[in-house]
C-alpha cells in the first residue's frame, strides 16, 4: 500500500489546508505554476495564508488569483514586481499585505535546508546590502556570511511532468525550478502532474523527486496558461 | 581567480562617437573567454548572447547559464518552437542546444555560489570605485522592492561584469566614488563595460582599457573618480 495518495480531483488534493497555514508554491512566473491546484485552494476558501514562491503573481491566473480572492496575509518571495503583477501591487501598495523579500538563491537554499534538516546555515548573498538587517553577520576563512534560517511549509503545492502510483516525479525543462526543493520542505507535498502512470513505468535513473517526499498527486487535463488566462 | 584577458596599454577611439549598445555587446562577447559558464542577465546583457565566440560548425563555444535551472540556453524561441516549460531568467521563451541540463533552484544557485560559473554580465544603476554594485532597487521608499537573483549572481561568478551607459539620462555618472543606491553587492564587480570606455575596478585606482568618443583626459574632468591608464 503506498503511502501517497493518487488522487482524483484537485479539490481532494487541497482538502484540509488549514487558515493561517504557510504554503510553499512552486513555478518561476507561469512555468511549474501549480494552476490547478491554486485554483482548487480558492474553491476551499482557506484563508490568512503565508504563500512562499518565486514571484508574487502574473496577470490575474495562479498564485495572482489566490491574491485577488483576499486569501494571502505575507508573501515571501524574490521577484514581486513585474510587468504584470498588478494584483499583488495594488494590495501591497495599499498596505493589506505582507511582503518579504529574500534573494532568489537564498529562498531555494532555505527550503532546501528545510527539507534536509539543516538547522541554519551562512550564505555569502546580500552581505552589506539593506536584505542584510537584523541577520547574524559571521567571517569564515577571509569572507563574509550572513545566518539565513530555514523556510519549511504547512503545505507545497507543485506541478511536475508525470508520477508513478508511488509518487515518483520527473519534470519538463525549466518548469521543474523549484519543485524538488519545495517538495522535501513541507509537511505535505501536493503534486499535480500532466500524468500519473502504472508504478515501474518511470525510470528509476531519470527519477528527480523520489516518492517519500510526495503526500497527495492528482492528474491534471493539460492547458496552455498565458498570463491572460488557460485555453 | 579571473579568466579575463590582460591587455597591456589604454587605448583611446577617438575618431568615432559612443558605442551603440549592441557595439557594447560585441565588445564584451569578444573578451568572454571560449569554453566559459556565462550567466547573461535580464535587459541589456541578453544582446551579447548574439554576438558570442562560435566553432566552425557556428555552435557557440561558451555554455549560458539561467538562473531559473538550466545550462545549455539557446536563442530566444519563436513561433512553434515556444513552450511554456522553457523559460529564461526573463520569463521569455527560449530553445535547448545539444548537451543542454536542468536542474533545480538550490542546484542552480548553488553552481553560482559555489563559484562555478566563469562569467556574469549585469546591468547596474552604479557602479563604485572599489566595485560595489547597486543594480536592484533605486532607492525610492515607494518602489517595491524586487531583488530576483540579482545579489546571488553579484557574488557568485568568478568574474562579475557590468554592461550600462557611463552617465544617465540627467548627464549624471553611473561609475562613481562610492554608490548612493541600495547595495546589490559589496566589492564585487571586476570590470565595467560603457558606451564610452572599459573600466577596471575593485583595484587601488580604476585603470581605463579603452575609450570611445572620448578621451581618458575629458573622462577625468566628467568622473568624480580617480582614473589610471597603462
Amino acid at each position: 500500500m503506498a503511502r501517497t495518495a493518487v488522487l482524483e480531483s484537485t479539490d481532494e488534493a487541497v482538502a484540509g489546508i488549514e487558515d493561517g497555514s504557510t504554503v510553499l508554491v512552486g513555478g518561476f512566473g507561469l512555468a511549474g505554476m501549480p494552476f490547478d491546484l491554486v485554483d482548487a485552494l480558492i474553491r476551499q476558501g482557506a484563508k490568512d495564508l503565508t504563500i512562499v514562491s518565486n514571484n508574487a503573481g502574473n496577470g490575474e491566473v495562479g498564485l495572482a488569483a489566490l491574491l485577488k480572492a483576499g486569501r494571502v496575509r505575507k508573501v515571501v518571495c524574490s521577484f514581486p514586481r513585474q510587468a504584470d503583477s498588478f494584483v499583488f501591487d495594488e494590495l501591497y501598495l495599499s498596505g493589506r499585505i505582507e511582503l518579504e523579500v529574500v534573494p532568489q538563491g537564498n529562498l531555494a537554499e532555505r527550503m532546501r535546508a528545510a527539507g534536509a534538516g539543516i538547522g541554519a546555515f551562512y550564505s555569502p548573498t546580500a552581505v552589506g546590502t539593506p536584505l542584510a538587517e537584523g541577520k547574524e553577520v559571521r567571517e569564515i576563512d577571509g569572507r563574509t556570511y550572513l545566518l539565513e534560517y530555514p523556510i519549511k511549509g504547512d503545505y507545497a503545492l507543485i506541478s511536475a511532468y508525470r508520477a508513478d502510483r508511488l509518487g515518483n516525479l520527473v519534470y519538463r525543462r525549466t518548469a521543474r525550478n523549484f519543485g524538488p526543493v519545495m517538495a522535501a520542505a513541507a509537511t505535505t507535498t501536493i503534486a499535480q502532474v500532466g500524468s500519473v502512470v502504472p508504478t515501474g513505468d518511470l525510470d528509476p535513473e531519470a527519477v528527480v523527486t523520489p516518492s517519500i517526499y510526495i503526500d497527495r498527486v492528482v492528474a491534471v487535463e493539460a492547458r496552455h496558461y498565458t498570463v491572460q488566462g488557460a485555453r | 581567480m579571473t579568466t579575463l584577458d590582460d591587455r597591456s596599454a589604454t587605448i583611446e577611439h577617438l575618431d568615432r562617437g559612443p558605442l551603440t549598445m549592441d557595439e557594447l555587446a560585441e565588445v564584451i562577447a569578444r573578451d568572454i573567454p571560449e569554453g566559459s559558464f556565462v550567466n547573461l542577465g535580464i535587459g541589456q546583457p541578453t544582446k551579447i548572447a548574439d554576438h558570442l565566440p562560435r566553432d566552425h560548425h557556428g555552435s557557440a563555444t561558451v555554455i549560458l547559464h539561467t538562473e531559473n535551472g538550466m545550462l545549455g540556453m539557446g536563442p530566444a524561441a519563436h513561433g512553434d518552437d515556444v513552450d511554456a516549460d522553457l523559460t529564461n531568467a526573463g520569463k521569455v521563451p527560449v530553445t535547448e542546444l545539444p548537451g543542454a541540463s536542468y536542474f533545480h533552484q538550490a542546484d542552480s544557485f548553488a553552481m553560482m555560489r559555489g563559484g562555478h560559473l566563469d562569467v556574469c554580465v549585469l546591468g547596474a544603476y552604479q557602479v563604485a570605485a572599489d566595485g560595489d554594485l547597486a543594480n536592484w532597487h533605486t532607492g525610492r521608499s515607494d518602489a517595491i522592492p524586487a531583488v530576483g537573483g540579482a545579489m546571488d549572481l553579484a557574488i557568485g561568478a568568478k568574474d562579475v561584469l557590468v554592461m550600462m551607459t557611463l552617465f544617465g539620462k540627467d548627464g549624471s555618472p553611473k561609475l562613481v566614488p562610492t554608490c548612493t543606491y541600495p547595495l546589490t553587492g559589496v566589492g564585487c564587480v571586476s570590470r565595467v563595460y560603457t558606451d564610452h570606455g572599459v573600466f577596471e575596478v575593485g583595484g587601488p585606482t580604476v585603470v581605463v582599457r579603452e575609450t570611445w568618443g572620448i578621451g581618458v583626459a575629458e573622462l577625468r574632468e566628467r568622473l568624480a573618480v580617480p582614473l589610471a591608464t597603462r
